[in-house]
C-alpha cells in the first residue's frame, strides 16, 4: 500500500500542522523530535505513520525531525469486579470474571504528547 | 510520569536538557483535534436542521449502496433523504441513488482512503439541509480508515456481507467498535455458505465489549423491517433531542454522539 492510500498520512499531516503551530508560538525555527502515544485500537499503525511523516514534514519545520512513538496498553474497567485490567485489542471482556460490559480505560489514546524545538538564540537556522 | 497518559515526559526533559539547542514543550493534544473540531461543527449543523445522519461504512462491495437503493424503496417517500456518496474515483453508486428519485453528492476521494469531515462539510452544504430527515452518508468501501475520522454523524453503522465471514468484528476491532449497528447483508447467500454464523457475530461484538444490536439482511430479498424500524426510532429520538434541548451548560453533550458509557451502563441483557 501507498502511504497516499492510508489515514495514517492524514494524521501525520495534522500532527505536523499542530507541531509546527507549536514551534511558532515558542519562535523556533526548526523542530527536532515529535513524541506521540498511540494505543493499540486507536487505529494507526506505527510503521505506516514512520513511512508517512517525512513526506508530510517535507518543506516544514518538521522536516527532518525525528518521530518518536511510544505504544499504550490496552485497559478496561470491570464494573463488577471494580477493578482495571489489561485486555486485548479483541477480548475487551473482563479477564477476571468474564464480564462483557466493561468500560475502555485505555488503548485508544492518539496524543501528540511533546515537540523538541531548536532554541533559535543560541544556535542559527542550519 | 505525566498524569494524563501516563507517558515518560520526565525522560524526554532528561534527554533535551543534555542538548543546548533544544528544548521540550509539552503539548498532549490529540492528532485529531482539527478533525474533531469540524465534525462538531458538522453536527451543530445537522441538529439545528434536526435530521438524522446515519453514516454507512463497510468493506468494498458489501452492499452499501444496494442497501440505500432497498431503504429508499422501503421507505416509500415518508421521509426526504439525501445521500453522500463517498467514492475513489467514480460517480455510479451516485447515480444509482439518482435515479431512486433521492438527492447524491458524490465526493471523489482519489487516493484517499476514508472521508474526513471536511469533505463533508463541504458536501452537506450542497443539500438543503433544512428539508431532510435522514441523511446517509456512504463512506469509502474500507474496514480499516473510516473508522478514525469522526464525520458529526449521529450513528455509524457498519455492513458485513456474509461471504467475508463472520470474524470480521475480531479482525478490524477499531472499526466494529465504533459501530452502532452492525448490519448482516447478502443472507440471502447463507444457503451457500457453510461457515457464516450470524449468531457469532453478536458473540464477536460482545467480546469487544460493545452493545451494539447486530441484525441480518439481504437487500435483495428483505425483509428490512427491523433495520427501517430502527433508522424511525434514531429519527423520533433526534427530534425529541431537538424540540426538548438541555438548559443546561452541559446541554451541548447531547449534540455528541451516543457515547458508548450509556450502553456499558445498561442492565445485563
Amino acid at each position: 500500500m501507498e502511504p497516499s492510500d492510508v489515514h495514517e498520512l492524514s494524521l501525520c499531516r495534522s500532527l505536523v500542522r499542530q507541531a509546527t503551530r507549536v514551534a511558532a508560538e515558542h519562535g523556533a525555527p526548526r523542530i527536532r523530535r515529535v513524541c506521540v502515544r498511540i494505543g493499540p485500537l486507536s487505529g494507526v499503525e506505527a510503521e505506516l505513520m514512520h513511512q508517512a511523516f517525512p513526506l508530510a514534514s517535507r518543506h516544514t519545520p518538521a522536516e527532518g525531525a525525528r518521530l518518536e512513538m511510544a505504544t499504550s496498553p490496552v485497559r478496561v474497567h470491570c464494573p463488577r469486579c471494580r477493578q482495571e485490567a489489561n485486555a486485548s485489542v479483541n477480548d475487551l471482556t473482563c479477564p477476571r470474571c468474564g464480564h462483557w460490559q466493561t468500560r475502555l480505560t485505555g488503548g485508544d489514546e492518539l496524543l501528540l504528547v511533546s515537540v523538541d524545538l531548536a532554541a533559535p538564540h543560541l544556535h542559527p537556522i542550519p | 510520569m505525566c498524569q494524563t497518559c501516563g507517558c515518560a515526559i520526565p525522560d524526554h526533559l532528561q534527554h533535551a536538557s543534555n542538548e543546548h539547542d533544544v528544548h521540550t514543550v509539552e503539548v498532549l493534544e490529540g492528532l485529531k483535534a482539527h478533525n474533531d473540531e469540524a465534525a462538531r461543527h458538522n453536527r451543530e449543523h445537522f441538529d439545528r436542521a434536526g435530521l438524522l445522519v446515519v453514516n454507512l461504512m463497510s468493506s468494498p462491495g458489501a452492499g452499501k449502496t444496494r442497501l440505500l437503493e432497498a431503504t429508499i424503496e422501503a421507505l416509500g417517500g415518508r421521509y426526504r433523504l439525501a445521500v453522500i456518496e463517498g467514492d475513489l474515483e467514480t460517480e455510479n453508486d451516485a447515480r444509482r441513488i439518482r435515479a431512486k428519485g433521492v438527492p447524491a453528492v458524490q465526493i471523489t476521494t482519489g487516493s484517499a482512503c476514508h472521508l474526513d469531515a471536511t469533505m463533508v462539510h463541504r458536501a452537506a452544504h450542497a443539500l438543503p439541509l433544512d428539508a431532510l430527515d435522514i441523511l446517509f452518508i456512504e463512506n469509502v468501501g474500507n474496514l480499516v480508515c473510516p473508522a478514525s475520522f469522526d464525520l458529526g454523524q449521529h450513528v455509524n453503522v457498519t455492513l458485513l456481507s456474509t461471504p467475508e465471514g463472520d470474524d470480521k468484528p475480531l479482525k478490524y476491532p477499531v472499526m466494529f467498535r465504533a459501530s452502532d449497528l452492525v448490519l448482516i447483508t447478502k443472507t440471502d447467500l447463507l444457503p451457500v455458505l457453510d461457515d457464516f454464523d450470524v449468531d457469532a457475530v453478536a458473540d464477536h461484538m460482545r467480546r469487544l465489549a460493545s452493545a451494539a444490536p447486530v441484525m441480518a439482511l439481504s437487500s435483495k430479498s428483505g425483509p428490512l423491517d427491523a433495520w427501517i424500524e430502527w433508522l424511525e426510532a434514531g429519527l423520533t429520538e433526534r427530534r425529541r433531542l431537538r424540540f426538548h434541548p438541555a438548559s443546561s451548560p452541559g446541554g451541548h453533550a447531547l449534540l455528541s454522539r451516543p457515547s458508548r458509557l450509556d450502553h456499558a451502563a445498561s442492565p445485563d441483557t
